[in-house]
């Protein structure tokens, strides 16, 4: 019993992680159809900077309790700023070319992200542990967990309820699925294609920023944790369909409760357990489990 | 007057030329060489995908698949160059024949990321399993040809020619069976695969047949880069990363020719093997960069110029 619950806490809470690493993926996707693989550099991003505003912030005595502003605005940062750089910069000049052109060009920015990023924060690991020991523990069953990383799960279903809400709530939610459904058209009808694209992309950005922001306090930030990231992302993405927000929760909780179970039953399989996963669901479900239905072309 | 072919007679003759430069290279060329054998083998068998109008984004499982077949061969006593390639080789086409009838039923990027998937589970396994050295991996002792022992600088020498004449049997084979009435089906089924279902021609088998095809020479390319670097280790060899540089290679040579993909393996080698000496910091940042400049600027690979040299050649002067 007690090994159910810490399987299930420890599931929940890795399962947020996955859906904030991943949700900006399936945003980006779903509308853009574009696979992006430079997302883990987003993230990486995300949480250099938010170590490093972090450690500048308790460096100075404003109050403790805001160097959760400081997470935020980290992802603010990078987000804008690799949004607009990448989807400006780059890749608007291939939106006609080939999807696997794309992806491949995300693939090139994200091995030169990689690389900029150990020429602005160097080879050694960052800690910014204060939010978390600011939170301190909690016992639940016996079990001490962590709060922070409980809020984790909190700011998923925040963050999940926000971005559905806006998509189908908002005006520019409408506007949003009138060009996923048919891009020419919308255009055809007066909608700002460009604009959509790349408030989308920034979107989606700031989204893979936060993800790598707000796990910065419990990790220690050091080179090559986007690459990982990027793999983990693409599983929950595909198995929950591309492009489907609540595709990308459920795929997320799929992913992180079986490896949460695999790592306290089998830990020797905890590293493929969710890649089993993926083939499973996609040889069952080929589009995933929640995937728009696509019209065929003749 | 009897139809010549270009590109065999081109093949051919690189093949000679290099058969010939091998006695006179220096080795760290005849090792550039080697590996750009290897990778360009791994990039036809994604050629022929792509000609088909799939791409896979996890072919490094092939790659590895062959690679780690042949080492564990040389594990138990087996150092026969010829044996342990061809194991390899096998080893990774039986896989992609079972896996084949899974990912035949998929298209565009399901097809890549589900390659990719497969990929990531081999990693896992050889990551997770202590005897075949983990992350680590293990070094594969010198080869034997067929009983002829070669020491020293003799290996690679005997390894280049070894690999090279099996490079040229695949990439004419290759280029004659493109020719075929199979072969011609790639385009077809890239272009529009319900009319070939209604031509009487089932797509499904035809991209069986060729995923078969570029796993056998994956794992033929692994093979022969696990005896030229005398190492199996799974980050070089199965990680997704991996994957991702084959299909680099692939942009780079464009799916013009067969014989383009040893030049886009070369070059890719050279910007890989000089970014590493002189920049080590930013060795990826100058690969993903030539990557970007060559989707940006030359969209249909290195053999573009070449064709373009021919087009401008032949065009009437203004």
């Amino acid at each position: 019993m007690q090994e159910l619950i810490v399987i299930l806490i420890d599931g929940l809470v890795f399962s947020s992680y996955l859906f904030m690493v991943s949700v900006g993926l399936t945003v980006i996707f779903g509308v853009m159809k574009i696979l992006n693989v430079a997302h883990g550099s987003f993230y990486a991003f995300g949480a250099y900077m938010s170590a490093t505003l972090i450690g500048a912030y308790y460096n100075t005595d404003l109050p403790e309790f805001g160097g959760f502003l400081a997470i935020f605005l980290a992802a603010l940062i990078i987000g804008v700023f690799f949004g607009i750089v990448l989807e400006r910069g780059l890749l608007r000049f291939l939106y006609h070319r080939d999807e696997h052109i794309i992806v491949l060009a995300t693939f090139a920015m994200f091995l030169v992200l990689e690389d900029v990023l150990m020429m602005i924060w160097g080879t050694d690991p960052y800690y910014a542990y204060e939010p978390m020991a600011l939170l301190g523990a909690v016992d639940i069953v016996e079990l001490t967990f962590d709060v922070y990383s409980l809020t984790l799960i909190g700011l998923a279903v925040i963050v999940g309820l926000g971005l559905w809400l806006g998509l189908t709530r908002t005006k520019w939610g409408k506007l949003l699925l009138a060009v996923i459904f048919d891009r020419e058209i919308s255009q055809a009808m007066g909608i700002n294609v460009t604009v959509v694209f790349t408030v989308t992309f920034v979107v989606g950005a700031i989204m893979g920023a936060l993800g790598g922001a707000y796990i910065a306090p419990t990790i220690s930030v050091s080179p090559g944790i986007g690459v990982e990231v990027i793999v983990l992302s693409f599983a929950v993405v595909v198995i929950g369909g591309m492009g489907s927000i609540p595709g990308a929760m459920i795929g997320a909780l799929l992913v992180g409760i079986s490896r949460a179970a695999a790592v306290h039953k089998f830990p020797e399989i905890e590293l493929f357990v969710i890649y089993a996963i993926m083939a499973l669901v996609l040889a069952i479900r080929p589009e995933g489990l929640f995937a728009p239905a696509q019209a065929r072309k003749i | 007057m009897r139809y010549i072919d270009k590109t065999v007679v081109g093949l051919t003759i690189a093949f000679l030329v290099l058969f010939i430069a091998d006695f006179f290279m220096a080795e760290w060329v005849r090792f550039i060489g080697l590996q750009s054998l290897a990778r360009g083998a791994v990039a036809l068998g994604l050629l022929v995908l792509w000609r088909t109008g799939l791409v896979s984004f996890g072919h490094a499982l092939y790659f590895g698949f062959g690679a780690y077949a042949a080492a564990m061969l040389t594990l138990i006593g087996y150092h026969d160059a010829f044996l342990l390639v061809f194991a390899g080789t096998l080893a990774a086409g039986v896989l992609a024949y079972l896996l084949g009838f899974l990912l035949r039923r998929y298209r565009a990027i399901f097809f890549a990321l589900l390659n990719m998937a497969f990929s990531m589970i081999l990693y896992g396994v050889i990551v997770k399993t202590e005897e075949l050295g983990s992350t680590d991996g293990f070094s594969v002792l010198t080869p034997t040809f067929l009983g002829y022992a070669p020491q020293g600088e003799a290996v690679q020498t005997t390894l280049f020619i070894f690999t090279l004449v099996f490079t040229y049997i695949i990439t004419v084979g290759v280029h004659l069976y493109m020719k075929t009435t199979l072969g011609g089906m790639s385009m077809a089924v890239r272009e529009n695969e319900i009319r070939v279902e209604y031509l009487g021609y089932s797509a499904e088998k035809v991209i069986h047949v060729k995923y078969v095809f570029s796993g056998l020479v994956a794992g033929f390319g692994g093979a022969i880069m696990a005896l030229a670097i005398g190492q199996v280790d799974p980050d070089s060899m199965a990680n997704w990363t991996v994957s991702g540089e084959f299909v680099f290679i692939t942009i780079l040579s464009g799916i013009g020719n067969v014989g383009a993909t040893y030049i886009g393996a070369l070059v890719f080698e050279l910007i890989r093997t000089y970014a590493f000496e002189y920049a080590p910091q930013f060795w990826q940042f100058i690969l993903g960069g030539s990557l970007l400049a060559i989707i940006m600027f030359l969209p249909d690979g290195i053999w573009s110029l070449f064709s373009r040299l021919r087009r401008s050649e032949k065009a009437p002067s203004p």
